[in-house]
């Protein structure tokens, strides 16, 4: 490393990889497999190999508990990482409320960044068409995991790119 | 070149390929994905706008000056290819869309003839899906079993069990020449005697063999050997297929319809020889004129100071991003001797879709993935690997900033 000691990051680098999404990306949060979930699914992205498998607990039509494990990008893993801090105590139709806007903000759309907190990191990955399916895979995985769990229509998924 | 005549002079070589003049992200660019696709060299891309603009007409039909012009220059290159990889006669090429299409088109004219119940078709674990998917497809329908080769730690093939996985009920061996992954280096020449001598036809996936390495298909002695214009400097949408004209002549015709016919009547039809026999519907024949210029672009570089540039740089290149230290795997065999101009390599804590993205940003365009191989991602127990690939417009420069530029992603991650 020694031709580039001292080099300042580039703007153009934090706009991707900004500080939050590589904490989230090296210490997962969540990082395990829920005993007894009441949602259990893994999602793949085919074109690049990245895997999300959600867990969670659903009490009282809420999330109680959801954890994930995972392989793949760094846009994928602090992404999911994320999710799951932002998803615990949420009613499931708040919970696709959410992925809703979540997913809005990564194909470039405002959304309300007091609303979405920490979330707001992955913002940039929406200058990156081909990333956006590694922000928003594990959101994929959820919403198709509660819509089982819930027992009734996945009202919030409508990505036609989200199967598979 | 003029200091070592028995080098390409790859500063020249530069000024032919457009491309490379573009700046990517406000660097220079470095394309590394020559094993995806190669760049054109501006002999390659005026022929093609100039058949278009002088001699565009189809081939093989009208009595009129442009359609005789046209037929000339489509098979001319038919010729040129023959000759490029030392076929018996230009009868034995046969022209595709690509490589995956020439497998298929033997997947399915020569394995609905020749596969019965039980019968077993050999691949090897470091197959691209191309030579993987159609064999399974075919096994299905035919009831006929596929089989792998499996692959060493060090990223070769694993012989040791040959002679019990080629056996009477082997009726094909398809393999790589060269792997897209790995740059092994197969022993051709050996696996086609091993099928041969069990009754077996040997296929070789020549997608990345023809456009690094000098091949003669009377010294490889493969029935049949495919392959792709566009990796080797010509324009997408050509294929090659080259195939024994005995065999070609045994084989049922693939796709039906125009130009592959001789007399259609009520109650049949009959077919043309080979190699038209197999090339039904008009063909791609402007890009096969064009793919015609790439080989003799490629004969006057000659292929054997190719392959020599591509082990210099490769060799080059595993020294560089060996010095980067412990947090690197490097895939595949260690020699360059061994491998063709393929480096695909992995760096702890980094995953591969984030060093393209980190290199990119330096205008380094290389390719993260699974490489269209997942059985062979499996077996190294990976879910994708990063991987540069070099080409005759490459140069060590190339690989002192994918050097510098994966050192920047190294900063970024690690910090």
């Amino acid at each position: 490393m020694n031709s580039l000691a001292g080099s300042q990051p580039d703007p153009y680098f934090d706009d991707l990889y900004r500080d939050l999404i590589l904490d989230h990306y090296r210490l997962p949060r969540n990082n395990r497999v829920l005993d007894a979930p009441d949602a259990d699914l893994t999602q793949f992205n085919p074109v690049c190999g990245d895997e999300i498998r959600l867990t969670a607990r659903i009490r009282n039509g809420a999330i109680e508990e959801i954890a994930f494990v995972g392989q793949g990008c760094s846009i994928s893993q602090s992404s999911a990482s994320m999710m799951t801090e932002a998803m615990r105590g949420r009613s499931i139709e708040d919970a696709h409320a959410l992925a809703h806007n979540f997913r809005a903000m990564i194909l470039g759309e405002d959304v309300d960044e007091m609303a979405m907190g920490d979330l707001m990191s992955l913002q940039g990955t929406s200058r990156y068409p081909t990333r956006v399916k590694c922000a928003v895979l594990a959101w994929d995985t959820l919403q198709k995991a509660l819509g089982g769990a819930s027992g009734r229509e996945d009202v919030g998924s409508s990505d036609p790119d989200s199967a598979g | 070149m003029p200091d070592h005549p028995s080098q390409l002079d790859v500063e020249s070589i530069r000024g032919d390929f457009p491309i490379l003049s573009r700046v990517i992200n406000g660097n220079p660019i470095v394309y590394l994905d020559s094993t995806a696709t190669s760049q054109k060299p501006k002999q390659v891309i005026d022929t093609l706008a100039d058949f278009y603009r002088t001699s565009n007409a189809n081939v093989h039909r009208g009595i009129y000056t442009l359609s005789e012009e046209s037929t000339a220059a489509y098979e001319g290159a038919r010729e040129k290819t023959a000759s490029f990889i030392n076929a018996a006669s230009s009868s034995e090429i046969v022209f595709t869309r690509n490589t995956t299409e020439s497998l298929n088109l033997l997947a399915y004219a020569w394995g609905r003839a020749n596969l019965n119940e039980g019968d077993e078709v050999l691949v090897t674990l470091m197959e691209h899906h191309s030579n993987i998917v159609p064999w399974h497809m075919i096994c299905a329908e035919r009831g006929a079993v596929l089989r792998f080769i499996p692959v060493t730690d060090e990223g070769f093939l694993d012989l040791t069990d040959i002679d019990t996985l080629i056996t009477e009920r082997t009726k094909g061996v398809s393999f790589t020449h060269i792997s897209n992954v790995l740059g092994t280096v197969n022993p051709v020449r050996e696996l086609v005697d091993k099928a041969h001598a069990a009754g077996a036809i040997a296929i070789v996936d020549g997608a990345q063999g023809a456009p690094h390495v000098a091949v003669d298909m009377r010294d490889m002695d493969a029935d049949f050997y495919v392959f792709s214009s566009h990796k080797m400097l010509g324009p997408t949408g050509v294929g090659v297929l080259y195939g024994k004209r005995a065999l070609l002549d045994e084989m049922p015709p693939f796709l039906g319809g125009g130009e592959m016919i001789m007399e259609v009547r009520e109650d049949g039809f009959t077919w043309k020889d080979p190699p038209w026999k197999f090339e039904a519907g008009t063909p791609n024949f402007a890009d096969v004129v064009a793919f015609g210029a790439a080989i003799d672009y490629l004969t006057e570089l000659g292929m054997d100071r190719v392959r020599q540039h591509e082990i210099e740089i490769t060799d080059y290149a595993l020294r560089q991003m060996r010095s980067l230290g412990e947090g690197v795997t490097l895939h595949g065999p260690p020699n360059p001797e061994d491998r063709g101009g393929v480096v695909s390599f992995a760096i702890e804590s980094i995953h591969p879709h984030d060093i393209a993205q980190t290199l990119d940003w330096e205008g380094v365009q290389i390719r993260a993935g699974h490489h269209c191989a997942q059985p062979l991602m499996r077996r190294l127990n990976v879910p994708a690997t990063a991987r540069a690939s070099f080409y005759v417009y490459n140069t060590n420069e190339d690989v002192d900033r994918l050097i510098d530029a994966l050192k920047k992603a190294g900063e970024l991650f690690g910090r």
